[in-house]
């Protein structure tokens, strides 16, 4: 096939965009990937020079000393990623990174696979050796095309520099759009260095793509005639209902019909845990009514959610009983795990806004109240003596209640990969939307502390408090740096156990407890805050941890908490993997 | 049940697609028995023709993850009766077999034809399904056969039309792009009669 790098942009301009500053004269590639990046409203980006990446960060420095653009130098590539997912969920914008060619390059994959998996608009651009040199094993080249190709929405190699701003309008077109995802943009150091006639046109419009499809008004009639059939409609939550910003829409449709709402572990705070038509959480840690619950509707409505292994366990025992509506922006997504008796591929916030119009009002009040019984049980097993536990050790989630209680709910919760993720899940009381993130996907230990950064840099004005496990901590704890130089005021609760505490607790359940390599001999983590002049405290008993709590919150800027918790406490209720979801266990 | 189907791929022209395309089928464990790829009537447009040892349910799934691709316009999967198809063979056979009157007619019999003779070998094409072209390379053996080559498989959709006419009015319109809050009168891609 012909060698076309990018296909010519010939949209008309948005009027949502700064129009960019016009330049007379030619100029760099370089200045031209700034200059398109401010024309996309780009405030921030997260990022580490390196050889091949120097000419854009030349150009940068004039950008960033006028105040046009900010640059936060993060301590690892890996960390700009997970900074640039916190941003992009806490502030709705997309997340971009620089890094440069080879080991920079590479150190992005991690972030970028599980931008993928969790949908997360990002784009990161990479420099590259030059153009003459590819493929000769130059210094620092890798092949990062192919590298990032099954883990991006999309990526380009550009390699002249009137390819560039087509190219990073069309990553920024294709990064938010439709299933957001996260796009890699390689440019060659002689693409940087040479110059073009700058002209930045935002793309709109890309002819085999297409983001998002028109309603189908039959599979709407479709969905709400099985809806209104049903006695036991249920919803199950997704990613997705944030997305398409899509809350409201969803709250009304669930009212008008009295449907209780089940999350995924990424579509939480979607709705207020305090919404009377929410039931909670479902998956392998998730509310033990929900997940029951799902295997006694008799429809099932899964709105921007796409049946991960954790939420149905056995597909085969997966809510056979009931007729399965699924909304879904993704068309690959419906059918893929779970078939759908009324599939609905379109956006959430628009399919839901036609439901509505078409669904019946209907008395749902003894089906809700079996979640209610349901209920009672996983707090008369489980939580009470979780979260108010009088004796012992200190328990993760009594730590998780106070600091929803301290903060009334309305941080931002950035979790890492764990234990301590479903406890914090399970236990914080979500309040408003995109106040929680995490890892969901991907399951990436050390994504808390880069990506509480990121959420803070997005969001200055709320609370963002990370919750981060001792031994996730020490996969990126040197983003300690970034945060102390840059004055992120983030706060840090790490919930050492001294184990690698989801692993150990698999190792108890189902490998007759033999411990292998999950004891943790942990450093003093707050002389390591120290280090990094980031103040902080070292809680073991139960009777401080209050007053450690206000102290972190009442401390301006960043801080640290260490919780000495539980040694060998455990998530429950649990669904063993692969296990049908009904044999969920409550201790 | 497993068996044979063909797949066709429709895509812009792109470096790389055909990694794109290939690692989908790589994840999910399927094995590409034959892949062929050229343009289009239509400028820019790529068609790749696949054949691959699978369910229908599981590649009715792979499609749909192949045209969540950017670059992607549409991918198909077909039965064995939806497409005409054809691949072909050359035979590099010593020049010695030429002295040999039977060769001749064995070539006229399959509807072959000799391309070249050079001093000690000569080619012939064959065209067919692959069982065709198999048959012959045994009848050809005995008379001294020096190399074999065979294409992937092209293939012609039966019912394909109104997708090519709807390819078509893109690469008229030259609608790469449009102007905000424009609908493409074909960007719902359930609105695509085929």
């Amino acid at each position: 096939m012909q060698q076309k790098d990018v296909l010519p942009m010939k949209t008309e301009k948005s009027d949502k965009r700064p129009a960019p500053a016009p330049v007379s004269e030619p100029i760099t590639g370089a200045e031209a990937v700034i200059r398109s990046l401010i024309a996309e409203g780009v405030e921030t980006i997260f990022g580490y020079p390196g050889g091949a990446i120097m000419p854009i960060y030349d150009a940068l420095y004039d950008f960033q000393v006028s105040g046009q653009v900010n640059h936060i130098l993060v301590r690892h590539e890996q960390g700009a990623t997970h900074a640039a997912q916190g941003y992009a969920r806490s502030s709705g914008k997309t997340g971009v990174v620089f890094a440069t060619s080879g080991p920079g390059a590479t150190n992005l994959v991690t972030g970028l696979a599980d931008a993928y998996m969790d949908s997360t608009p990002m784009v990161a651009i990479t420099g590259q050796v030059a153009a003459a040199l590819l493929g000769t094993d130059a210094f620092q080249e890798t092949d990062v095309i192919g590298i990032t190709m099954p883990i991006t929405k999309w990526n380009i190699q550009v390699t002249r520099p009137e390819d560039i701003p087509g190219a990073i309008a069309k990553a920024f077109y294709i990064a938010k759009s439709g299933r957001p995802g996260p796009v890699l943009v390689d440019i060659t150091k002689n693409a940087q260095f040479g110059k073009l006639d700058f002209q930045y046109e935002a793309c709109e419009y890309i002819r085999s793509y297409r983001p998002k499809p028109v309603l189908n008004m039959e599979q709407v009639e479709a969905a709400a005639a099985l809806i209104n059939a049903s006695k036991r409609p249920y919803i199950l939550c997704g990613h997705g209902v944030l997305i398409a910003d899509a809350q409201k829409e969803l709250i009304a449709f669930a009212e008008k019909a009295g449907i209780p709402i089940a999350s995924t572990l990424l579509g939480l705070s979607a709705v207020s845990v305090d919404h009377p038509l929410y039931v909670g959480y479902v998956g392998m840690h998730g509310n033990y009514s929900p997940n029951i619950n799902t295997n006694e509707c008799d429809v099932l409505i899964a709105v921007g959610m796409r049946f991960d292994d954790r939420i149905t366990g056995d597909v085969n025992t997966y809510a056979r009983q009931a007729k399965v509506v699924h909304i879904e922006i993704d068309e690959a997504e419906i059918h893929k795990i779970i078939k759908a008796d009324a599939p609905v591929h379109a956006d959430a916030k628009e399919a839901l806004q036609a439901l509505t119009g078409k669904i019946d009002a209907k008395d749902t009040k003894a089906w809700i109240q079996s979640f209610k019984e349901l209920d009672k049980q996983e707090d008369e097993k489980v939580r009470h003596k979780e979260l108010y536990p009088t004796e012992g050790e200190l328990k993760m989630a009594e730590v998780i209640r106070l600091i929803s209680e301290k903060t009334g709910g309305e941080a931002i919760l950035v979790t890492d990969v764990g234990q301590h993720q479903m406890i914090a899940s399970r236990y914080y009381g979500f309040k408003s939307p995109n106040t929680n993130i995490t890892s969901g996907g991907m399951g990436t230990m050390g994504f808390a502390l880069p990506a509480a950064m990121g959420a803070k840099v997005g969001k200055e004005e709320r609370e963002v408090v990370a919750i981060i496990g001792d031994g996730c901590f020490q996969m990126t704890l040197q983003e300690l740096g970034t945060i102390y130089q840059s004055k992120i005021g983030v706060k840090i609760v790490i919930l050492n156990n001294n184990f690698l505490g989801m692993v150990r607790q698999w190792q108890q359940l189902f490998f007759d407890r033999r411990y292998s390599s999950t004891e943790m001999t942990n450093p003093d983590f707050v002389q390591i805050a120290k280090g990094f002049f980031i103040p902080g405290k070292k809680v073991t008993d139960r009777s401080e941890i209050s007053d450690a709590i206000d102290e972190m919150l009442n401390t301006p800027g960043a801080y640290l908490l260490e919780v000495v918790v539980e040694k060998e406490d455990n998530v429950f209720p649990m669904v063993p993997a692969g296990a049908p979801i009904a044999s969920i266990r409550l201790d | 049940m497993q068996k044979e189907y063909t797949i066709t791929v429709y895509t812009e022209d792109r470096i790389g697609i055909t990694n794109r395309i290939t690692i989908i089928f790589t994840r999910r464990r399927i094995n590409i028995t034959s892949l062929t790829t050229s343009e289009t009537e239509i400028p820019g447009v790529y068609k790749f023709v696949i054949t691959v040892l699978a369910t229908r349910e599981l590649l009715d799934k792979v499609v749909l993850q192949i045209e969540r691709l950017i670059e992607i316009h549409r991918a198909f999967v077909h039965e064995e009766d939806e497409v005409v198809y054809q691949e072909l063979a050359l035979y590099k056979v010593s020049t010695k077999a030429l002295s040999n009157g039977n060769i001749e007619r064995l070539i006229r019999d399959n509807h072959a034809r000799i391309l070249t003779i050079a001093e000690d070998y000569f080619v012939i094409e064959k065209t067919g399904h692959q069982q065709e072209l198999l048959d012959m390379l045994k009848k050809l053996e005995p008379y001294g056969l020096i190399e074999y080559t065979k294409s992937g498989r092209v293939a012609i959709v039966k019912w394909s039309r109104r997708f090519h006419e709807h390819l078509k009015n893109l690469g008229e319109k030259q609608m790469d792009n449009l102007p905000p809050g424009v609908t493409h009168p074909e960007a719902n891609r359930s609105g695509i009669s085929l």
